[in-house]
């Protein structure tokens, strides 16, 4: 039997010109947990979906070895019947079939096309007491809890004879309690002889359960830490480590009072109103001033944003809002844009865009009050503005009468941030503003952000890019589940200092 | 060289062909209900474009157009409506209850029946913009409802006939103030105003656009295109005068299709719905009150089913309990025959009409061909669907240049 059990090679794939992997080596020893780090966009879960077969063995180039021998996977199942199981960060149970109908989804135990449920239940039975999961195997998974489904899903995986088990942040919806209890199993699962990969943004949990580490950065692999090499500092310090010469416009911050201020703003999940999602957040921001919020997936970054963008998001929101001194009203969408704020989302193609529509449509759609009269539109004026903005933001389209969704994506983050120019506010969120965007029109787009700073407007940056954040903030809030964690100014900040304050967990503030 | 020159050939057939195929993606419709238009004057011999015919296909049609016309904007928001051919019953009902058996006259029954199809609408709009149920359930729960009620109040007899002064909406013509010996001279001058008016509007447009520099067609271009636009209404005009001139519910349909148009071109409540059907998330975030937008397109179908239930019962000089039946699915077709989209944000008034008018034309044409119900209900459905196979061929193809 060969050492390795599982080796990819050379593995490069692209999305429509943007390198995700470039040259991407990686290789996992028989019965080890092998983790692997990276910051959001390095790659994890792109590497991880060619292994499963879900990205087909034409869309991308490079070789996968799996037991000694080439694989050519063409779909999910392929690798599934090599014994190779994914577990993705959404869980993909049917939340209203049953324990034992979801253990065996795809692989029913029927005879000619009928299923023979007294074997499914024994089998189910087994297969729980395997993860130690107590519950009946008929209770609908929707009734169980986030914690106990992620134990159905990885009993699943024992139904189909996993030998390598890939788990994708799988401790990011869990409590302390119920992470600890998964990594025990898995470490449980070795001493079977079962290959583990864990992708997890955790890095105490990293520590101290892997073997081996690989750290993945903007596509590429950086390095495979041994076990005596790992600790925390140096996986961040492989996380981060970038050049960052000349990819941000030169600021010359002009900063005046405090003009924007949120105070003690709390939020709740929006179905299961016991989760806090924001707790006791207070924000400001000076006029002209680039404040960015840091910090990883799930922190509460995007929550914090829509919930004080007319209550998009959440419910039991308390807190007040200032602006220029006086309270505010932000509990809808059109009073919180009357009040001057505006929000560009982090998703484009979903929450920005109407991709229906023209350049020029989607860039008056939240201004239409300034190109009409008595509700009636006044298209050249219309057209009018929806030039003046193209120009200004120099969108490449053929006129404003092109399709969004024909854009690039960074003509079609112009886009999105015409609409809200258009709107001329004084304060603005955006959330990701570069994401998927390549490295030419990103300098664009940081241009044209200094640009609104320099005319006065609050800005506030969210971002998973710690070099984005750097680059263009003038003061740092860090945050970390629903928390901010820290607040650093850009002169005290570097990528490692913020992020230790990213990761620091609940337990630990102080 | 003599291969270059066959290439250069070949390349402006290529686009020439391209061109044509353009064009035809654009106005397919328009162009199918010519092709049909053709078709049946050739298959009956020349009677199908008499004038006398013409003017029975709006006649027999105008109910549908008008559902049509609400059932765009319910479409456009990615929902639909089961439940207008009921509630077209149940106001023809109260319109039978109020005129026939209490003598009411026609000019305060009237706007009481539009007021209820308005009520009828807030109340199904209620429940769907405000509680959020699928639109498809509250409708279809509307559809067994309103025909329930519809009995209730008919006690399952037809009620008629309805005052002379209300028949009219459906079965009048404009009078001849000339008073002309066969063709119909007031109609004829009401054309010629409106192209002028139409020629009048477009320069202006066009005048407009050249001042603010954007690009404007060329001049003979502009006056080919009035010429043309208005032959059109004028041949239109002529054939409606030589029988008995405009049908009152031809001005009815005009006001309507035009107030529409407008709706949805040029006002930002019409923005706001294509935004909010073309995509519900990004209108909200942009501001837009997609709760009370669809709470009014549905206010807005139940005021135009009761319209169009009132046209039918005038038109049949009766309220009964079966009227409408099955005419949801007809408005419907009509929408989506016009390049509406069954997932919203996407669809013309023009498009529904001319929709409206390639189903009202299948009737007509195979009922004169002497094509039995059962077998136009085939064809019918066959077509619709063959209309929406060629209009998704020709957005992939855009969409792949």
């Amino acid at each position: 039997m060969p050492d390795y059990i599982l080796e990819m090679k050379n593995i490069t794939k692209d999305f429509s010109g943007v390198k995700a992997l470039d040259d991407v080596n990686l290789k996992v020893k028989r019965g080890d947990i092998h983790a692997l780090c990276g910051e959001n966009g390095a790659g994890k879960s792109t590497l991880m979906n060619i292994l499963s077969g879900l990205y087909p063995i034409d869309s991308y180039s490079g070789d996968i070895i799996y037991d000694g021998e080439l694989c050519q996977f063409k779909k999910l199942k392929d690798s599934e019947e090599k014994g190779i199981v994914i577990i993705h960060q959404e869980l993909a149970l049917s939340p209203y079939l049953s324990i034992k109908e979801n253990l065996f989804l795809g692989n029913e135990q029927a005879k000619r096309g009928v299923i023979d449920w007294n074997l499914t239940e024994r089998k189910t039975e087994e297969l729980l007491k395997t993860v130690g999961l107590r519950e009946d195997p008929n209770t609908l998974v929707s009734q169980i809890g986030v914690g106990h489904q992620q134990l159905v899903e990885i009993a699943k995986a024992f139904a189909k004879n996993v030998q390598l088990l890939i788990l994708d942040e799988p401790t990011a919806a869990l409590n302390e309690e119920e992470s600890e209890n998964l990594l025990e199993l898995v470490k449980a699962f070795k001493k079977q002889g079962i290959t583990s990969i864990i992708i997890s943004h955790k890095l105490n949990e990293v520590v101290n359960i892997s073997d081996r580490i690989t750290i993945l950065r903007d596509g590429r692999t950086i390095e495979t830490l041994e076990k005596n090499e790992i600790s925390e500092e140096r996986i961040i310090r492989g996380m981060v480590g970038r050049d960052l010469t000349n990819r941000y416009p030169d600021r010359q911050a002009n900063i005046g009072e405090v003009y924007f201020e949120i105070k003690d703003w709390t939020v709740h999940h929006p179905i299961d109103s016991s989760r806090v999602m924001n707790q006791n957040l207070n924000l400001t921001i000076r006029r002209g001033e680039i404040i960015g919020i840091a910090g990883l997936m799930g922190a509460g970054r995007t929550e914090f944003a829509m919930s004080v963008f007319g209550r998009s998001y959440g419910s039991q929101i308390s807190g007040k809002v200032f602006k220029n001194g006086k309270e505010i009203d932000v509990s809808s969408v059109p009073s919180a844009i009357n009040n001057g704020l505006a929000y560009v989302s982090e998703d484009r193609k979903s929450l920005g865009l109407n991709l229906l529509m023209d350049v020029r449509q989607n860039t008056t759609l939240s201004s239409l009050e300034k190109v009409s009269h008595h509700g009636i539109l006044d298209k050249e004026m219309e057209t009018k503005l929806a030039e003046d903005y193209r120009k200004r933001m120099r969108t490449k389209t053929n006129s404003v009468f092109q399709n969004v969704a024909s854009l690039s994506g960074g003509n079609q983050q112009k886009v999105v941030l015409s609409k809200w120019l258009a709107t001329e506010p004084e304060i603005l969120f955006l959330d990701e503003p570069t994401r998927g965007i390549d490295v030419g029109a990103k300098y664009e787009i940081y241009t044209i952000i200094e640009e609104m700073a320099a005319e006065g407007k609050c800005i506030c940056i969210i971002s998973s890019e710690l070099p984005e954040i750097l680059g263009m903030c003038d003061r740092i809030y860090t945050m970390n589940e629903g928390r901010f964690t820290g607040e650093v100014l850009r002169e005290n900040a570097n990528q490692e200092v913020l992020m230790n304050l990213m990761t620091i967990e609940k337990e630990r503030v102080i | 060289m003599e291969k270059v020159v066959n290439d250069t050939q070949a390349k402006a057939k290529f686009q020439l062909g391209e061109k044509l195929l353009d064009i035809f993606s654009k106005y397919s419709m328009i162009i199918i209900l010519v092709i049909l238009l053709i078709a049946f004057q050739l298959m009956t011999g020349g009677i199908f474009l008499r004038p006398l015919n013409i003017t029975n296909i709006v006649l027999q049609n105008s109910h549908i157009l008008v559902l049509a016309a609400g059932m765009l904007l319910v479409v456009l928001l990615g929902y639909v409506d089961l439940s207008v051919g009921s509630v077209m019953a149940f106001v023809g009902s109260i319109a039978g209850l109020l005129m026939v058996n209490n003598g009411v006259s026609p000019l305060i029954a009237v706007p009481i029946c539009l007021l209820i199809g308005a009520l009828i609408g807030a109340w199904q709009g209620f429940w769907v913009a405000y509680v959020e149920i699928p639109a498809f359930i509250v409708t279809l729960a509307g559809l067994l409802m309103f025909r329930g009620l519809t009995q209730v109040v008919l006690g399952g007899q037809s009620l008629a006939p309805f005052p002379v002064g209300f028949q009219k909406i459906s079965t009048g013509y404009l009078p001849d103030l000339f008073g002309g010996n066969g063709l119909h001279i007031f109609s004829l001058v009401l054309g010629a105003i409106l192209a002028l008016l139409v020629i009048y509007a477009q320069w202006k447009a066009r005048k407009k656009r050249k001042k603010n520099q954007f690009e404007t067609s060329s001049l003979p271009t502009f006056i080919l295109g009035a010429i043309f636009l208005a032959a059109i209404i004028m041949l239109l005009s002529f054939v409606f005068a030589s029988y008995q001139g405009f049908p009152v519910i031809l001005i009815i349909l005009a006001i309507i299709v035009i107030l529409y148009g407008f709706l949805t071109n040029k006002t930002v409540v019409g923005r706001q719905i294509y935004a909010t059907g073309g995509n519900k998330k990004s209108a909200e975030l942009s501001g837009i009150n997609t709760k009370k937008i669809t709470f009014w397109v549905f206010v807005n179908m139940g005021l135009m089913a009761a319209l169009a239930g009132l046209i039918l019962a005038a038109r049949l000089n009766a309220a009964t309990p079966q009227a409408g039946q099955s005419l949801e699915l007809d408005a419907m077709a009509s929408v989506y025959f016009g390049g509406a989209s069954t997932s919203g944000g996407i669809g013309t008034v023009m498009g529904a009409i001319v929709g409206g008018l390639v189903m009202g034309v299948l009737n007509n044409g195979m009922s004169i061909l002497g094509i039995g119900v059962d077998w136009q209900q085939a064809i019918k459905g066959l077509i619709l669907l063959l209309a929406v196979v060629l209009d998704l061929y020709n957005k992939k193809r855009k969409i792949s240049q």
